[in-house]
């Protein structure tokens, strides 16, 4: 997936949509017809919120609808954030390889803040050991070659909050 | 960070085959459960039981910020050891922190501090940021994204 384009990028929500957001955003209801639930509480028809999710998704709002595993439990413990010094002007060349590698979840260009942090490229590795994530990353250091002047993996040790990203409302 | 759980087969479909794509009509669960060749009332229960196990983290839809208008921030800190649970206090009581990690290095990197903020414009993350810094008396290093190359966190189930 592409970064949305500029002028896609700022599709605003109307009342209702950001009351089924707000609605939703905590997950779906776990009964027969988690739609008709959500349609009483927001006050409108169980069709309408159908019609605005349908809307939603085509519109790249909602990603996708299903279950979002913790990568811990199912098996993932090491997950390393690597990150890389490559020249600015070969960024999306090498962004774009490394994007295409299986293993990588994630990756950006963010900037660099000199003289404490060097590298523009991050790419988020997940294994089931530090050894495995390590191994995934000399791959991408083979890739990259000479190009890369300097790289780092951060390991992550500890989750110190985790919580769904929320929008507006009070819960 | 929790350990591995065993899940059945059945639960690896589940989590496998419905990372997206969960339908859209009048009683989705039951065309789900069909999809996967169980009942509803099963597919049901086993979706609470591994929201409560914590092996999934939400069931719903999954939105993507910035299409909404909102900003999500990638921001880091270095922490003295001295004031580290002190800092991760502060840093947590503010709702806006969506994730926070401790990551370290072999390097022994600049930050030890990772997290994201989520607001509904970069003023506001800015704002965040600021008071965070007030708070802590610490600097707060943003690091914004400037190209998405590439997102996709589904994972094949390893346990």
């Amino acid at each position: 997936m592409k970064a949305p384009a500029a002028a896609e990028a700022n599709s605003s929500l109307d009342a209702v949509d950001r009351a089924l957001v707000i609605a939703t955003q905590g997950g779906l209801p776990l009964v027969p017809q988690p739609y008709e639930r959500l349609a009483e509480a927001l006050g409108c028809s169980a069709e309408e919120v159908m019609r605005r999710l349908q809307s939603l998704l085509e519109r790249g709002i909602i990603r996708r609808i299903g279950v979002v595993p913790n990568h811990y439990a199912i098996g993932y413990t090491a997950n390393g954030m690597s990150v890389w010094d490559v020249p600015d002007e070969q960024i999306d060349e090498f962004g774009g390889k490394v994007g295409a590698l299986d293993f990588v979840t994630h990756c950006y260009q963010r900037p660099r803040r000199l003289p404490d942090w060097p590298y523009n490229l991050f790419a988020m590795v997940h294994g089931s050991s530090r050894g495995e994530v390590l191994a995934k990353v000399a791959i991408i250091a083979d890739l990259l070659g000479s190009a890369c002047r300097a790289h780092d993996v951060l390991f992550s040790t500890r989750i110190l909050k985790k919580t769904g990203l929320r929008i507006g409302g009070s819960d | 960070m929790p350990e591995a759980v065993s899940l059945d087969a059945v639960d690896r479909a589940i989590i496998e085959q419905l990372q997206g794509g969960f339908p859209i009509c009048p009683q989705p669960y039951a065309v789900a459960a069909a999809g996967l060749g169980v009942s509803q009332e099963d597919l049901l229960a086993r979706l609470q039981r591994l929201l409560e196990a914590r092996v999934l983290t939400r069931f719903g839809p999954l939105f993507q910020v910035e299409r909404m208008g909102g900003v999500f921030l990638l921001a880091a800190m270095h922490v003295p050891p001295t004031r580290w649970s002190e800092v991760v206090d502060l840093v947590n009581s503010f709702p806006e922190v969506a994730h926070n990690y401790q990551r370290e290095s072999a390097q022994q990197c600049a930050f030890n501090m990772w997290f994201v903020l989520a607001g509904e414009s970069a003023a506001a993350v800015a704002a965040t940021i600021r008071r965070i810094e007030e708070a802590s008396g610490l600097p707060v290093c943003a690091f914004p994204k400037l190209q998405e190359f590439f997102v996709d966190m589904r994972l094949p189930v390893r346990v």
